[in-house]
């Protein structure tokens, strides 16, 4: 029995030191990866760097949803508004399809999402002119926050 | 005492605001809420509605509503969401026929709050009565417990919804008095604009708790009503000349 379990922990150790060489000469994975395409005639740095973004891109809506919804608070930065019209592919305007920025990932990783049932998956067409700029309505406001406040 | 560009310039806007005579200010300070501060108290958004300005057959506030928020027909009158409507009223005694637009009229004691299994019917600080389409399971009960018939049930699956209107199957949805326009300083809705457009301005928006506003002086100087003032609801929007 003992020579048994011993030749079975052999077995394994190989295989496992088998499949770890075997792994790192691989280049492509076993599943292929999603392609992403990234919007790139933005050219620009995403809101976060990109590992906090794919790890915690939810977390940033959900905590934005609830402020916009119930106080009112309308920043640009972490809204979903401002993801789709970043990513929003530039043939189709929209982030959902077969290559669209957030359909082609969750659909690889399974994950249901479910922003578009309500929210359009469709950039804005004016871009820009939906709002003043940031400097403007900081300068017009009379309650200026200390030095190290709020950007 | 050295300023910094900064401090010079909001103590040059804020002298600016002040200085003029009182009630006239080159900067209004209630529309001048920067994005990342929470609305408060300091508001109470509503609308004043003078019928006797509201042409009989005129839908432009209707149409320019649905047109705002993306809410769209499918034909189906009987389950097409309605934000704002047209009721003509008639007395029966002398005939004399008024219309009126109704919509949500952003109760400060809303019943479709109380009734909100989930939350998701709420109200804001500055009063303006929303659904939170994240929490909102559909069950309607606040459709029931409107005295106004102000909510609508989506149906059926939405496409092309405007960017700061989302709407989805399966919630409930009413007038947003324009939130997104409110929360932007635009200082007016979509119905407001587009009565005052045709020429009628029978609509007239405003903040309730500032006592220098179009709208405070305008209840001050004439009678109003809010529709069923039995329900002691104290309704955000106010009739006149009904």
């Amino acid at each position: 029995m003992k020579l048994f379990t011993v030749g079975v922990l052999a077995v394994m150790l190989m295989t496992t030191g088998l499949s770890a060489a075997t792994a790192g000469e691989k280049k492509s994975p076993r599943v292929s990866l999603p392609t992403v395409n990234v919007n790139k005639d933005k050219a620009e740095q995403c809101v976060e760097p990109t590992e906090v973004m794919r790890r915690d891109h939810m977390k940033m809506i959900l905590h934005q949803r609830d402020e916009t919804m119930h106080q009112g608070i309308r920043t640009v930065k972490h809204s979903l508004k401002n993801c789709v019209n970043c990513h929003a592919d530039p043939k189709t305007g929209s982030v959902l399809g077969h290559n669209g920025f957030c359909e082609s990932c969750h659909t690889y990783a399974a994950v249901t999402m479910d922003c578009f049932g309500c929210h359009t998956d469709k950039a804005e067409k004016k871009i820009g002119a939906v709002r003043k700029p940031d400097t403007l309505e900081k300068l017009m406001r009379l309650s200026v926050p200390a030095a190290g406040g709020k950007p | 005492m050295s300023l910094s560009r900064r401090e010079f310039l909001v103590a040059g806007v804020a002298t600016a605001a002040t200085a003029l005579a009182p009630g006239l200010r080159l900067v209004e300070l209630a529309q001048a809420r920067a994005p990342e501060e929470a609305v408060t108290k300091l508001q109470r958004w509503g609308l004043l509605i003078d019928v006797a300005q509201c042409a009989d057959g005129c839908n432009a506030c209707v149409t320019a509503c649905h047109e705002e928020n993306g809410v769209t027909s499918h034909n189906r009158p009987a389950t097409d969401a309605q934000w704002i409507r047209k009721v003509t009223i008639k007395d029966r005694q002398t005939g004399y026929v008024q219309s009126l637009p109704l919509m949500c009229q952003h109760c400060e004691e809303p019943p479709c709050v109380d009734v909100c299994p989930t939350g998701a019917s709420f109200k804001r600080a500055d009063g303006i009565v929303l659904v939170d389409k994240h929490t909102c399971i559909g069950c309607r009960y606040c459709m029931m417990a409107c005295p106004y018939k102000a909510r609508s049930f989506i149906h059926e699956d939405t496409k092309d919804q405007k960017p700061h209107a989302p709407r989805g199957k399966g919630t409930v949805e009413s007038c947003t008095l324009c939130v997104h326009k409110v929360d932007r300083g635009d200082g007016t809705t979509a119905c407001a604009e587009a009565c005052k457009s045709v020429g009628h301005q029978a609509i007239l928006f405003g903040n309730l708790n500032d006592a220098n506003s179009e709208i405070r002086k305008r209840l001050a100087s004439r009678p109003s009503t809010q529709l069923r003032p039995d329900l002691n609801l104290n309704t955000g929007v106010r009739y006149t000349g009904l």
